[in-house]
């Protein structure tokens, strides 16, 4: 019974956890941006105006599901559930804690690699389902993109895989408890940071949504909770991607004195708030910039780094026992 | 590189500086003397009307939101037997305060006069008319003016002159 009910509490407490992050998310972003920008943001609904995302949900909620009859329904109505489970699936591997992780797999960060691929389904198929000229542009725009983006993502991963000497995520952290990542992996956590960024369709790679050229890209046919769906997988993208980079390359749940938890929490939290400072700042690219950046650069370097590491790992003589 | 961390930088430091919103209900921001607001009608400092409905607002008014209807009491003085400004049209231009020959129709610094149903907008008399004398204190129309109305003839107001008699040849 034990070893059915702990599991069970650990799959409920993650998804209610991931969901009130994802969710929150917008208010907390709403409130940084406006504080960066000498604003106050949401602030009425509730204390510090925490209860916006109800009041968003509930407008949401009482809009007209709107399906055009130009669309292609089924793969419409398909999209945004399939953006959503993607980034929700990815949660399965992450450690938030020693012994909080829902499934501990042997190819973790492949699993991880795999669902945050599938996340373009929905954006590509939300587009073309839509048969609006404006989303199929953004859907176009994604699927570029994510080619590009996906190639190195991956490939910057390689060097904490040769140094931990392993794809489970656990291992990974525990690999980390002398020196984490970021000091040695330098490199492959700033391509891995740029490709998240893509990855999640976020501000200077947000170019499949471009309000101010695409109308609103991929989801211009999208209203009440399909849209929503669209926007909970773009949160709980930005919510997975920094707990990759604090798995990977911060240590994970490492850290003196508190819970594996907590210290897991706060770096995310870190995480997601430059995240958000990067919003404020940082402009759009433009699209033959963007693909320039990917290929030109971050490829490059990507590939530099996995050399680099697979040589002195080589040299040293260690790990690699797995 | 070093100019993406610059604005990073230079952005985050927005955390530290005050901010510039009035949060309005609570904080009222300040609205200048000749703010062009809600429109009253003014007192002349005796206590009487100003307005002498001579329908200079009415007919100023772009919108048409100004209705009147003069009328004369026993001294001979006029007013507005009702006077009426629809505020769900008036686009507060200020027209017929510069129109006003008496000072009577002014703008007010005050914008809050949202109101759930329709017909609330539509203001009468005895909304627009204030006690005070509004933004021009010492003015009395017709302690000024030539003309004649009870307890006060020809040549008794201010600074005026008696009638010259035009019939006769005297100086």
């Amino acid at each position: 019974m034990r070893d059915v009910l702990i599991p069970l509490a650990v799959v409920v407490g993650v998804l209610a956890g991931v969901f009130a992050v994802a969710a929150q998310l917008v208010w907390l972003e709403r409130r940084l941006l406006a504080l960066w920008q000498d604003r106050y943001g949401p602030n009425r609904v509730g204390p510090f105006g925490l209860l916006q995302v109800v009041a968003d949900g509930i407008k949401l909620l009482s809009k007209e599901d709107w399906t055009p009859p130009f669309a292609d329904k089924g793969v419409f109505v398909l999209a945004p559930a399939i953006a959503a489970t993607a980034a929700l699936l990815s949660f399965a591997v992450v450690p938030f804690a020693q012994n909080i992780v829902i499934s501990d797999l042997n190819i973790g960060l492949l699993f991880f690699l795999a669902m945050s691929s599938l996340g373009v389904y929905g954006v590509v198929l939300g587009g073309w389902a839509s048969n609006n000229k404006y989303g199929l542009l953004g859907s176009l725009r994604a699927a570029g993109q994510m080619i590009s983006y996906e190639v190195f993502m991956g490939l910057s991963l390689c060097g904490v895989v040769l140094m931990a000497g392993s794809l489970r995520l656990n291992a990974v952290v525990e690999a980390q408890r002398e020196m984490w990542f970021f000091v040695p992996q330098f490199l492959g956590l700033a391509v891995f940071v740029i490709a998240g960024l893509a990855e999640t369709r976020r501000i200077p790679f947000d170019l499949p949504e471009a309000e101010n050229e695409l109308v609103a890209g991929y989801h211009t046919e999208y209203s009440s909770m399909k849209f929503a769906m669209f926007f909970l997988g773009e949160y709980l993208g930005i919510t997975l991607i920094s707990s990759m980079i604090v798995t990977l390359f911060f240590g994970g749940w490492l850290g003196p004195w508190l819970p594996g938890l907590v210290w897991f929490l706060l770096k995310i939290a870190v995480c997601i708030i430059g995240f958000i400072l990067i919003r404020a700042a940082l402009p759009r690219l433009r699209y033959d910039q963007l693909m320039a950046l990917g290929w030109k650069v971050l490829l490059p370097l990507a590939l530099l780094n996995i050399i680099v590491t697979g040589g002195v790992v080589l040299a040293s003589g260690s790990r690699l026992s797995d | 590189m070093a100019n993406i961390f610059t604005t990073l930088w230079r952005v985050f430091r927005h955390a530290f500086r005050p901010r510039v919103t009035v949060q309005y209900p609570e904080q009222k921001f300040y609205l200048p003397p000749r703010w062009r607001g809600r429109i009253i009608l003014s007192r002349d400092p005796d206590g009487e009307e100003r307005c002498v409905a001579c329908y200079l607002c009415a007919v100023a008014c772009p919108v048409d939101c100004i209705a009147l209807q003069a009328t004369e009491d026993e001294h001979g003085r006029r007013y507005p037997e009702f006077f009426r400004i629809n505020f769900s049209r008036c686009i507060f231009c200020g027209f017929c305060e510069e129109a006003c020959p008496t000072y009577a129709i002014q703008l007010t610094p005050d914008m809050e006069m949202s109101e759930y149903r329709r017909q609330d907008m539509v203001y009468e008399k005895e909304d627009l008319l204030i006690e005070g004398t509004g933004k021009y204190r010492d003015y009395n129309y017709y302690r000024v003016a030539g003309l004649a109305i009870g307890g006060k003839d020809k040549g008794e107001a201010e600074r005026e002159q008696a009638p010259v008699d035009l019939r006769s040849l005297l100086p």
